[in-house]
């Protein structure tokens, strides 16, 4: 356990040091990673901990990218405040979807997380006058005290730092999926929870939003497509959705490998779609969950 | 009177798997329901505990009517419940298991910010103990041998301090030794802390040995009840259950 430790905090020492490399390429790569790495994490709260799959994360996303920038430019509310509110937004929103959501389970549960994220979608691409439609939301001012990207960078890290799975809250979470029914019968009232989840879930969704919104200077429609949703469950699977920082590790090789496979060839699905089929045969504990097993292997064969 | 049931009935698509019974069961009785298969027996014990809706009739448990409460409901009152089939959270060790039952009886599963892992050590190591699970304590309970894994949910239901246990078929699939051994903790600690235990058992020598009342389900309906004597005596008894056993 403890050796575990001691290697997180080397992993988090190394992260933050990327920065003084002086790198652009690494920083912005990694400023990415950490962004899609907190919204891959806060959909894994529903995945891996709750065992609830919600195929339209992307909305919470779009709709905290969509509330900062609008409350930024057209209400012209300071940075904290917006970034703050658009989480709060894509809370209430995840309230008010949750409600209905987690009254169903398993496959029909996913389904109707993919239509309310399609019916968000469809919301922001023909709202006009408000998201800009097709043509997205561009000029979204960067905050003064943030416009290094190596501070922006340090700002996000420590957002994604948060970390709630290590409350009993959190444990409790781990037992409604491995067991429902168990769970009601410890006096757990599991749809309640659920919902909680969800909300939480929502929240973190839509701050990595606003700060993908601010760290592009724009939002466009397609944040909050279904494919974007399907992008962010893969990166939790391949990184591993059993553990707290697989999904920033399964979002860090993803967009690395996506930059890289980009510059050789335009097949970059085919590439994809491959290496996802074989670690759901051989590794469904994804990236994390295999190094895991092979350490616990080195260690008895000792 | 600590449990009363009375005209309790339940159908399914026109089948009627509970009909109309009514019994109750004294605080610190350690009572029995017996039945041939499909008498009803577990549907009887997921309408008690709030699993399954009841079609009619009422529930009343520790005074309080909870005919039409959810399970967590009638579970935070004090009953606790015990599975036919394991019903563990397998990816969670031996120990989480337990914690996690006693976070939620101690109402801290709300808590967002404090660290889990210290969280009722002592409690937890107590419980492992007296079920006897404490050289298993970091094991995955999914990898545990069944009858430990049995044991283990006896140790979920006991983390809740519950007034009363209900326990389905508790030594279903255990041999004759892991039978005898889990019987006799279940009454030592039945008996030590002064549970009102209701429970369902296949194994006749098990029922006659602990049971201090019997209640007898044959097609949903409650044909006998008594001490184990009167229940051996009862001609019914001896034509619809113990006559099929032959």
């Amino acid at each position: 356990m403890s050796r575990h430790r001691w290697f997180l905090i080397l992993i988090l020492v190394l992260i933050a040091l990327i920065p003084l490399s002086g790198s652009r390429y690494y920083v912005f790569l990694g400023t990415d990673i950490l962004i899609f790495g907190l919204f891959a994490v806060s959909l894994n709260l529903l995945l891996g901990y709750t065992g609830l799959v919600s195929f339209g994360q992307a909305a919470y996303f779009g709709i905290g990218a969509y509330s900062c920038a609008l409350l930024m430019k057209r209400v012209s509310l300071v940075f904290p405040l917006a970034f703050v509110t658009a989480g709060a937004f894509g809370a209430i929103a995840a309230l008010i979807i949750g409600f209905f959501c987690v009254r169903l389970t398993k496959i029909y549960f996913a389904m109707l997380t993919l239509a309310f994220s399609q019916i968000v979608w469809a919301l922001a691409f023909k709202w006009n006058s408000l998201t800009g439609g097709d043509t997205g939301f561009i000029g979204i001012p960067f905050p003064q005290y943030l416009d290094s990207r190596t501070r922006y960078y340090y700002f996000t890290f420590a957002v994604v730092a948060l970390k709630i799975i290590n409350s009993p809250f959190g444990r409790i979470l781990t037992t409604i999926r491995e067991n429902p029914e168990r769970t009601e019968f410890i006096g757990i009232n599991v749809k309640l929870f659920q919902l909680v989840a969800f909300m939480i879930s929502g929240f973190f969704s839509a701050i990595a939003g606003a700060l993908f919104g601010v760290f592009n200077h724009s939002v466009f429609p397609d944040t909050l497509f279904w494919p974007a949703s399907a992008e962010v469950l893969i990166m939790a699977i391949l990184g591993g959705m059993y553990s707290f920082f697989g999904p920033v590790v399964g979002a860090a090789v993803l967009l690395y490998l996506r930059m890289q496979v980009a510059t050789y060839t335009q097949y970059w699905p085919l590439i994809l779609g491959t290496i996802l089929a074989v670690l759901l045969f051989f590794f469904p504990g994804g990236i994390v969950g295999f190094v895991q097993t092979r350490f616990a292997v080195l260690r008895g064969s000792r | 009177m600590i449990l009363t049931v009375e005209n309790v009935k339940k159908s399914f698509d026109g089948f009627v798997a509970v009909n109309r019974v009514s019994f109750s069961v004294e605080k610190g009785e350690l009572c029995s329901i017996i039945g041939p298969n499909g008498a009803g027996k577990t549907t009887l014990f997921n309408l008690i505990t709030g699993h399954l809706p009841v079609d009619e009739g009422k529930v009343i448990f520790n005074g309080i009517e909870t005919t039409h409460m959810h399970a967590y409901e009638i579970c935070r009152l004090g009953m606790g419940r015990s599975f036919q089939r394991i019903n563990i959270f397998p990816r969670l060790t031996v120990f989480e298991n337990i914690q996690a039952a006693l976070l939620a009886h101690r109402g801290k599963s709300f808590d967002f910010f404090t660290t889990v892992e210290p969280l009722f050590n002592e409690e937890t190591e107590a419980i492992l103990e007296r079920v006897g699970l404490q050289d298993h304590r970091d094991v995955m309970s999914g990898s545990l041998a069944y009858g430990f894994q049995k044991q283990l949910e006896l140790g979920i239901v006991l983390a809740g301090e519950p007034a009363m246990l209900l326990l389905d078929e508790p030594t279903s699939g255990m041999s004759a030794r892991e039978t005898n051994s889990t019987i006799e903790l279940i009454g030592r600690i039945a008996r030590e802390k002064g549970f009102t235990l209701l429970f369902t058992e296949h194994d006749m020598a098990v029922v006659f040995s602990i049971s201090e009342r019997i209640l007898v389900l044959h097609q949903g309906q409650l044909i006998a009840e008594g001490s184990p004597e009167e229940v051996r005596a009862n001609p019914d008894v001896k034509k619809v259950y113990l006559g099929e056993a032959r």
